[in-house]
């Protein structure tokens, strides 16, 4: 009897598989209960915490309401470390986009060579950040910084008199530009201290961060590319658009929803990445080159101040709130066009 | 011919600058590693060059010989390996259901999994730690393999999916004509065709644990248990002393084979990402 009945019970379990009003539910229930108790869970733990005062050590503390928000929006610290973040997000998706633009263009065509030459390209979205954080902080070295270096040696063998910071000095050290560009005439018996003061430091940051997301934006702008249907492309041929015609009219508006995805996605890389000013100032000099993330990491782990730190790393929530409600948008006209 | 001779140097006189300038850091790495101290710490030589004790073995020798870097390697493929496990066990059932078998609530659900890939480690690690701790697994490697596929399960689903949308439907039709039941056609047909797609993701899930910071720096603090990653960048540097040349020799292995790695899985990943063509 029961060797009868066993097999049954088990069929109809399977055919209820069959059906996809039930296998459907079956197959994603697993993932979803596991992102809900591994991201919404901690997200909501997050958001009461940033309530309290908890300390390190417990996960409750008595409910101060906004104070933690208002306390922060009045640290001076804070605020360095949110004009950072803008700052170094801006700045550095600006170099990203237009550098990504230029080498995607390039990249396209097959040409000899182009196999290594991509690979070098996409060495630092390969290397994990902090290694690559790493290399750049023995680059910007107090004392044996190449970069040093190589501006105040003379780069001709035998004395040729060639010394990049005589360029650099006539092109930069000038009235004329923007204080964020200008910099002070390089001196090659006291050479720029990169990661000792402060706004050398923060053009590291910038530099470092520009440096990792360009090959992902670049390899994405070539995806972008590609997926222009060759039709298009005749089309255009045959209407006579060519050049700089066919790159605004033709192949621009097709990349800009893929550009975008790209440009969003640099933005959360760069905002909520904590490793390279981790590693390359941990903040300093005297806290001026903080980003939330590292400020929040301080303030919650280093002076076990759950409660603030919450606060500090919560503030970032509007900012990914306003990117996804983008990449929503630009996503679905993606998928029109 | 003139014309003709110039556009041939055209890629080349732009992706050369960035070539250079992008994969310098590694050069200097390369560089670095082979350095004698000596050598490596005279102001007076071209740092382009070797010369007195270099070039050496002698950082390589160290940093496998002398430091955990071989423990920490281990940690990483370990930690990588059974969350490449757990991502996939969770990610290609959800990733193929949200594909085919669901309608708009399916939408909105993908579109949810979407969004939990936006929520950084850096907005989740407190409370995370105080998880931990509570768990009892504070300072273990066991941590980060329950913590990592938060964010590896979403991104995997999404890619997955993207995948699976661009097999044509009509396969698995087709086997369930011929007599498939659905779990069937799915181990059959739908999964050996998405080989490539699946790999993809499992090294791109493992690359992601490579990567990760935050977590790692948080919940551990004893050096035998770190991964890679946290292991040379706080290790190898204490204090004042900076183990420069097996320090660059630390960053720069890692780093290449993850570049051999993705360098031959791009066009995949490419493909997956803008769920280009069925080719």
């Amino acid at each position: 009897m029961e060797a009868v009945a066993l097999p049954r019970r088990r069929r109809r379990r399977l055919d209820l598989l069959e059906q996809r009003r039930f296998l459907g539910p079956a197959l994603i229930a697993p993932a979803v209960i596991f992102i809900v108790a591994l991201v919404g869970a901690p997200l909501l733990l997050a958001i009461y915490l940033s309530f309290t005062n908890a300390h390190s050590g417990s996960l409750s503390g008595d409910f101060v309401g906004f104070a933690n928000y208002a306390q922060e929006w009045r640290n001076p610290v804070f605020q360095d470390a949110l004009r950072n973040t803008v700052l170094y997000t801006v700045v550095s998706q600006i170099i990203v986009l237009i550098g990504a633009g230029l080498l995607a263009h390039a990249l396209i065509k097959p040409f000899r060579g182009r196999w290594f030459l991509r690979l070098l390209v996409l060495l630092p979205w390969a290397a994990p950040v902090a290694l690559g954080t790493i290399g750049f902080l023995w680059i910007f070295d107090a004392l044996f910084s190449v970069v040093n270096w190589t501006t105040v040696h003379d780069l001709m063998p035998g004395g040729g008199e060639l010394y990049l910071y005589k360029i650099v000095n006539f092109v930069f050290a000038r009235d004329f530009w923007p204080g964020f560009i200008q910099i002070g005439a390089i001196d090659p018996l006291s050479p720029p201290q990169w990661l000792g003061q402060t706004e050398l430091a923060k053009a590291a940051i910038i530099g470092v961060h520009s440096w990792r997301i360009l090959p992902f934006a670049t390899v994405i702008f070539i995806a972008g590319i590609a997926s222009i249907p060759t039709e298009v492309q005749d089309a255009a041929k045959i209407d006579g658009a060519t050049g700089l015609k066919k790159f605004f009219y033709v192949s621009l508006p097709l990349q800009l929803p893929i550009a975008t995805v790209a440009l969003l996605f640099g933005i959360v890389f760069t905002t909520t990445d904590m490793a390279v000013v981790y590693i390359l100032t941990h903040g300093g000099p005297f806290n001026s080159t903080h980003m939330l993330t590292t400020w929040a990491f301080d303030t919650g782990i280093n002076s076990a101040s759950l409660g603030p730190g919450a606060a500090i790393s919560l503030y970032l929530l509007p900012v990914l709130a306003a990117v996804a409600i983008l990449m929503l948008r630009f996503a679905r006209r993606a998928e029109v066009s | 011919m003139r014309a003709l001779r110039l556009r041939g140097l055209g890629p080349y006189g732009i992706v050369v600058p960035f070539a250079i300038v992008l994969a310098f850091p590694f050069y200097w790495m390369a560089m670095t590693a082979f350095k004698g101290p000596t050598d490596l710490f005279n102001l007076e030589n071209i740092p382009y060059s070797f010369a007195d004790d270099s070039p050496t073995w002698g950082n390589i020798t160290f940093l496998f010989t002398d430091t955990l870097f071989l423990t920490w390697v281990k940690n990483t493929v370990l930690v990588g390996a059974v969350v490449v496990a757990i991502t996939l066990a969770l990610a290609l059932p959800a990733g193929y259901a949200l594909a085919r078998l669901s309608g708009r609530w399916g939408q909105w659900l993908a579109i949810g999994i979407f969004l939990t890939y936006l929520v950084p480690p850096t907005l989740l690690f407190l409370p995370m730690s105080r998880v931990i701790t509570e768990l009892g697994l504070d300072n273990s490697k066991y941590a980060l393999m329950l913590v990592y596929p938060s964010f590896t399960v979403p991104f995997a689903t999404w890619l997955m999916m993207g995948f699976f949308k661009t097999i044509p439907p009509e396969l698995e039709e087709a086997a369930l004509i011929d007599g498939a039941s659905r779990i069937g056609a799915l181990r059959r047909v739908v999964f050996p065709i998405s080989l490539p797609g699946i790999l993809t993701v499992v090294i791109f899930t493992f690359s992601l644990c490579v990567n990760e910071f935050v977590y790692a720096v948080t919940f551990i603090s004893s050096s035998a248990e770190r991964t890679v990653s946290v292991g040379v960048a706080t290790d190898l540097i204490r204090g004042d002393v900076y183990q420069w040349g097996s320090l660059m020799a630390g960053t720069l292995l890692p780093s290449l084979l993850l570049a051999l790695l993705y360098n031959t899985f791009l066009n995949r990943f490419i493909a997956g990402f803008t769920g280009g063509a069925f080719r």
